[in-house]
Order: C-alpha cells, then sequence, then structure tokens
C-alpha cells in the first residue's frame, strides 16, 4: 500500500501517470471511475499505436506496389516480356538486388533495429578484443611516453546515439551558463534591457545551419593550430548558440516579472542586492527558467541532427545522412528506426527536465 | 467578565490635537500625493495630518479609493511623498526599512520558503549578530505565538490562506519594528478565521505594544482593535475627516466588547460618518 503510493508520486512526478494506471489494472484496484480515466490513458493511445502501425503497414505496401508496378513496367518496355516476367519474379523472391525501395513497411523497420542491436553486440565484442589485445602493449607506449593505440573502427550505432547525447548536453550546458545569467542580468537591469533586445530579436530566429557556419568560421580559426578534430566542438557550440534563446528570453521575463508583492518584502526587509536574487528574484523566476531550459533542450535535440549532419561529427545526424547515401537494401528502413529513437530521446528529455523542474520550483506543473 | 470600565486618562491630550513630541511615534505632516495620468495629476491626498502616539492601535477606515493603501504604502516607503513629510521618532523617513513593518493583505510569504524560513528571512536581516540559535529561537517563538508550532517546516505555498496570514503576522512582529502597518490583513479571510486572526493579532500585540496602523473595511474590526478610529473623507484629495477614540480598557475580549454600552454608540458614530 505504502509502496504504491510513493510509485503513485513518483510517475505522476515524471508525468508518466499512466503508469500508475497499469499497475492498478493488474493488482485489481480499479473502480468504474479509475475504469473511465484508464480507457483514456492506456487503451485509447495503445489503439492509436495500433492504428498508426497500421496504416503506416499499408501505406508503405501501396508504396511499394506502385514502384513495383513502375519496374516491371519499365522492363517491359525496355526489354519486352521476358525482362518483364523475370523482373517480377525477381521482386517476387524477395531478392534484395531487385527490391523497390521505398518507404519501409514496420516489420522492415522491426527487423532493421534488431539487426542495428546485433551489430552494436558484433561491434562491442570487437572493441573489447581489440582492447584487451592492446592492452599490454600501449601500457607499455604510454611508460615511453607515445600515444596510446585505440580502437578506430566503425562506431555502432548505439554508439552514435551516445555520441549525440554527449553533443547535446554539452550544448546544453553552454547554453545554460551563457543564457541563465545573462538573463538575469538582462531582467534586473531596464538597460541592459534595452541595450540586448535587438541582438535578442535579430538573432532568434537564425536558422541552424547559419549558426553551423558562424561557429565553423570562428571555431576553424580559433583551432587553425591544432590538429584536433574540431566537428564536436563546432556542433556543440552550434546547438547550444542555437538553442539558449528561450532560456535566454524566458529568464530575463521570469526576473523581470517577480511579483510585486515579493519585492515589496524584499524592500520592507531591506534585503542586500545578493539576498534579494538569491533569496527572492531566483526562486521566483525558477519555473520560467525552466519552461526555457526544457524548451532549450528540445530545441537543441532537434537541431543537433542537422548541426551533425553538416559537421560530420559523429552521431545520430552523421549516422542518417550516411544510411542515405549508402543506398543499401535496409537504409530506408534504418532511417526511421533513428527516427523513432530521436522523437523518443527527445521525450525522454522533456520528461528528464520536467522532474527536475518539479523537484526544486514551487509551482508544479503537469505533463502535457 | 465585564471589567470593562470608561478608560478616563486621556495621556497627554491637548486640546488642539498636537501631542507633546517625546510621545509622538508616527508624524505625517500636510501630506499630500499626486498620481499622474493621461488625463492630469490626480491628487489623491492633501493635507493630511495625523499623529499617532507610542504604543497606540490606530484604525483607519474610509471609503474604497479614497487612498487609505496609498497612505499607508507611503508611510511603509513604498510609495513617493509629493508632498508634506512623514517622520517616525521625529526623523523623516526615506524609503522603506525594517522600522516599519508591513502585513499585506496578500500573505505575500515566499511560496518556496517554509513557514520558519519566511520568518527567518526577517529576522536574518534584523539581527545580524545573533547566533543561528537565537535567530532560530525569535522566529519559532512568533510562529508559536500565532499558533504555527506543528508548521514550522511546512512550506509556505502548502498552507491555507488563514495560516499564511499568521505566517504574516509572526513575520511582522519577529523583526520587532517601530511602527507595524496593516493594510486589510483579514480582508481575504472568512469570518471565523477573521475573528481567530483578530484575536491572535490582538494578543501579541498586547505583549508587544508596538505602534499599529491598520486599515478596515469592517466597522467593528475597527472598534475591536482600536485605541482610535481615523476615519477618512473621500478622495480626490482625501484627509483626515474624523478621529473616534474607542475607550475600552485592555486587555478586551470581544464579548465584552460587544457587550458594553458604550459600543453602539462608537458603531453609530463611525457608520454615520461612512454613509454621511
Ligand atoms: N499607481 C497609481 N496611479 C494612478 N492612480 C492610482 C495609483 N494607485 C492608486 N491610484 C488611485 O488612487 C486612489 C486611491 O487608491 P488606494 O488604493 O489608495 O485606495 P484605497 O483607499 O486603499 O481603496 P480600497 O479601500 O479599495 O483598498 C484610487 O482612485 C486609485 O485609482
Ligand atoms: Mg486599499
Amino acid at each position: 500500500m505504502k509502496q504504491s503510493i510513493t510509485l503513485g508520486k513518483v510517475t505522476k512526478f515524471m508525468g508518466l501517470g499512466f503508469l500508475t494506471t497499469l499497475k492498478d489494472l493488474f493488482t485489481g484496484k480499479l473502480d468504474k471511475e479509475d475504469f473511465k480515466s484508464f480507457l483514456r490513458k492506456v487503451v485509447v493511445p495503445i489503439v492509436s499505436i495500433l492504428l498508426f502501425v497500421g496504416l503506416w503497414h499499408m501505406g508503405a505496401k501501396t508504396l511499394y506496389n506502385i514502384e513495383a508496378d513502375f519496374k516491371i513496367n519499365k522492363a517491359l518496355e525496355e526489354r519486352g516480356q521476358a525482362a518483364a516476367d523475370a523482373e517480377a519474379a525477381c521482386i517476387a523472391s524477395g531478392n534484395v538486388t531487385c527490391q523497390p525501395n521505398s518507404l519501409p513497411s514496420p516489420a522492415q523497420v522491426w527487423d532493421s533495429y534488431k539487426s542495428l542491436l546485433r551489430d552494436h553486440s558484433t561491434i562491442s565484442a570487437d572493441k573489447a578484443a581489440f582492447k584487451e589485445k592492446t592492452a599490454a602493449l600501449n601500457e607499455k607506449r604510454i611508460a615511453e611516453g607515445k600515444n596510446p593505440i585505440v580502437y578506430t573502427g566503425r562506431p555502432s550505432f548505439v554508439d552514435q546515439i551516445f555520441r549525440s547525447l554527449k553533443t547535446v548536453f554539452a550544448g546544453f550546458l553552454l547554453a545554460l551558463v551563457i543564457a541563465v545569467p545573462l538573463g538575469i542580468f538582462i531582467g534586473l537591469s531596464p538597460t541592459l534591457k534595452s541595450a540586448f533586445n535587438w541582438f535578442i530579436q535579430i538573432f532568434k530566429p537564425v536558422s541552424p545551419v547559419v549558426w553551423y557556419l558562424l561557429v565553423f568560421m570562428i571555431v576553424k580559426t580559433l583551432l587553425i593550430d591544432s590538429s584536433e578534430d574540431s566537428s564536436f566542438t563546432i556542433s556543440f557550440i552550434s546547438v547550444g548558440l542555437c538553442s539558449m534563446w528561450a532560456t535566454l528570453v524566458n529568464t530575463a521575463m521570469g526576473v523581470s516579472s517577480v511579483d510585486k508583492d515579493y519585492i515589496n518584502v524584499a524592500k520592507v526587509l531591506k534585503l542586500g542586492t545578493f539576498q534579494k536574487i538569491f533569496k527572492v528574484i531566483l526562486p521566483s523566476s525558477l519555473p520560467l527558467i525552466f519552461t526555457g531550459l526544457k524548451i532549450t533542450i528540445s530545441v537543441g535535440w532537434m537541431v543537433l541532427i542537422a548541426i551533425e549532419l553538416l559537421a560530420q561529427s559523429p552521431g545520430l545526424g552523421t549516422f542518417v545522412w550516411e544510411e542515405f547515401q549508402n543506398g543499401a537494401n535496409d537504409s530506408n528502413a534504418k532511417i526511421i528506426v533513428a527516427m523513432f529513437v530521436i522523437g523518443i530521446i527527445g521525450f525522454l528529455l522533456d520528461r528528464l527536465m520536467l522532474t527536475i523542474q518539479n523537484s526544486v520550483s514551487f509551482v508544479k506543473t503537469d505533463a502535457i | 467578565m465585564s471589567t470593562i470600565t470608561t478608560n478616563t486618562t486621556t495621556k497627554g491630550y491637548v486640546e488642539n490635537g498636537i501631542f507633546p513630541s517625546n510621545d509622538v511615534m508616527l508624524d505625517l505632516k500636510n501630506l499630500k500625493k499626486v498620481y499622474p495620468t493621461p488625463k492630469g495629476d490626480y491628487v489623491v491626498l492633501e493635507n493630511l495630518n495625523l499623529q499617532i502616539r507610542k504604543e497606540e492601535f490606530v484604525t483607519i477606515i474610509g471609503h474604497s479609493g479614497c487612498g487609505k493603501t496609498t497612505m499607508l504604502s507611503m508611510i511603509a516607503g513604498l510609495n513617493n511623498i509629493s508632498g508634506g513629510n512623514i517622520s517616525v521618532l521625529g526623523k523623516h523617513i526615506k524609503g522603506p526599512g525594517p522600522d516599519r513593518g508591513v502585513i499585506f493583505q496578500a500573505p505575500s510569504l515566499m511560496p518556496w520558503m517554509t513557514s520558519l524560513q519566511n520568518v527567518l528571512l526577517g529576522v536574518n536581516q534584523v539581527f545580524p549578530h545573533a547566533t543561528k540559535a537565537q535567530r532560530n529561537d525569535i522566529a519559532k517563538y512568533y510562529l508559536q505565538k500565532v499558533g504555527l508550532e506543528d508548521a514550522f517546516h511546512k512550506k509556505a505555498a502548502d498552507l491555507s490562506q488563514g495560516m499564511q496570514q499568521r505566517v504574516g503576522i509572526a513575520r511582522a512582529f519577529a523583526i520587532k519594528p517601530k511602527v507595524l502597518l496593516l493594510d486589510e490583513p483579514f480582508g481575504m479571510l472568512d469570518s471565523l478565521t477573521r475573528g481567530e486572526l483578530q484575536d491572535i493579532l490582538i494578543e501579541i500585540w498586547n505583549k508587544e505594544k508596538i505602534t499599529a496602523v491598520m486599515i478596515t473595511h469592517d466597522v467593528d474590526e475597527a472598534i475591536f482593535l482600536a485605541d482610535r478610529v481615523v476615519m477618512m473623507t473621500s478622495g480626490p484629495r482625501a484627509k483626515i475627516g474624523d478621529v473616534l477614540s474607542i475607550d475600552f480598557e485592555r486587555p478586551r475580549t470581544r464579548k465584552a466588547v460587544l457587550e458594553h454600552n458604550d459600543y453602539y454608540k462608537y458603531r453609530k458614530h463611525l457608520i454615520d460618518f461612512l454613509e454621511h
């Protein structure tokens, strides 16, 4: 009993309230009212997911047929009946060399997902073996003051995910470090506000691609002597600059619109500037600051893919681009897998921020 | 308990309403307030003179919009003075300060702090040289006084309106101001809670005897709490219209006040003023 209360609180806190309902279903604790909300919260989403997969399946099949018919007709027109029959037979046999290459079906995507995981375990095993093999040698090299030999094989899909997460967190931290203090200063001082306003209005709508190019110009020059690969640096800075605006604007707004009553209390008590900022202004603007940070991390994750793609920095963006260029038979399916992974991670990042927000701020925000 | 008798000692009262200066805590002289508006200046207060003695509890009534809040926030230093001056113990005030504690109509607690932290916010500021334990003791003492001994560590956001205003009272008394300013502090509460809080307020006040100026819309509240009820004329150019001394002996109980012969006389006086 006690346990279920805490679980309920935790899941609700994280905006995952439906998990509790699901649990209540299995422990047989639902009454009529709950049953209705169970229908709405659990059954409806499941039905809509199934519907989505069904539509997708049919759509994929239709597209497949269109392309197959086109191929057969083309063979017929160009090379005659025999070639057309051969083409049709080839397509029907499932031979990879002649498959129509269109929107992959859910089943194909699922297969690709599994194959990506298999690929990951192969590469991980490979890596481990490599590490073991070179361990002794590397120790010697380090002792001699040389660089150790590192694994330079292809990164797996899972590795790419972690690279992307690393980039987005680095970018997020950069945005946090720039936008929150700057937002506080702008919010506190009307003078700074008018000094920065044009700046914010002009740079806020600039596209990620342009930010990337700008950062590229600057970082390239700054790191001109360095032999290191600057693609990671460039991409995380671009992500940070692209996504920091929401935090900057929200922080400034939160700080400048603190409830007048609180300010009056601070005045009557003659709180010093430091106390006023840290005890009154910041806590009361935390909800808005976090709203900004939540948008920042979502935007950061969204633009990350495009920026990685441009910067050739390893990660999901590069993965998607390489698969697209690659044009192998299961490339399309892998791209769709990446799409889902990107979406789900974006959702989880949002929930993570919501959880942190709820734990630090006095206004409880419900998940949307 | 009908121990109330008419208080005949008029304590240094001089015919023309001017008290001996060493007896005066708060002095408003020819006070004027002008709000600039798009349609020209709006003179809310003009030629407003009021003296409040040490250890006196004064309530202020007047029609809505006449300028009561304006006057009180000027005393608090939160609103600029357009003309005349305000002095506390003979010294002109400059801006807000903890010598004038304020209890606002909305409790105005920091909702992210516990009730103890809210009270400590002021205490830490006013007693910077006390030890942490001493400051904690002060804050806890006043929270106990307002009946919140079980809610030290509750977040202000989780308290009821009435409980929040209790914290507001504790916060105001804990900084030991010279003057306590209250702007309809119980206006947002239901009548039962309002009565409870009046009792709590007057109980602490009986102990501390801090000069208090309280705005209220409630005639009964004004009589029950006050040594004098100050009536303001309707704006624009509002000033003090009339002052009524309430000569019930302290400490008072609500029952004894209501049963007293003079009660309805006082009440009629105030209502006549408001309805004239
Ligand atoms: N900042 C301001 N600018 C212009 N006019 C104002 C301002 N604040 C108050 N006023 C006007 O001054 C007058 C007095 O306002 P005030 O709030 O002091 O009245 P009040 O007596 O406290 O009223 P209530 O009993 O409703 O609280 C009102 O007419 C109000 O509209
Ligand atoms: Mg008012």
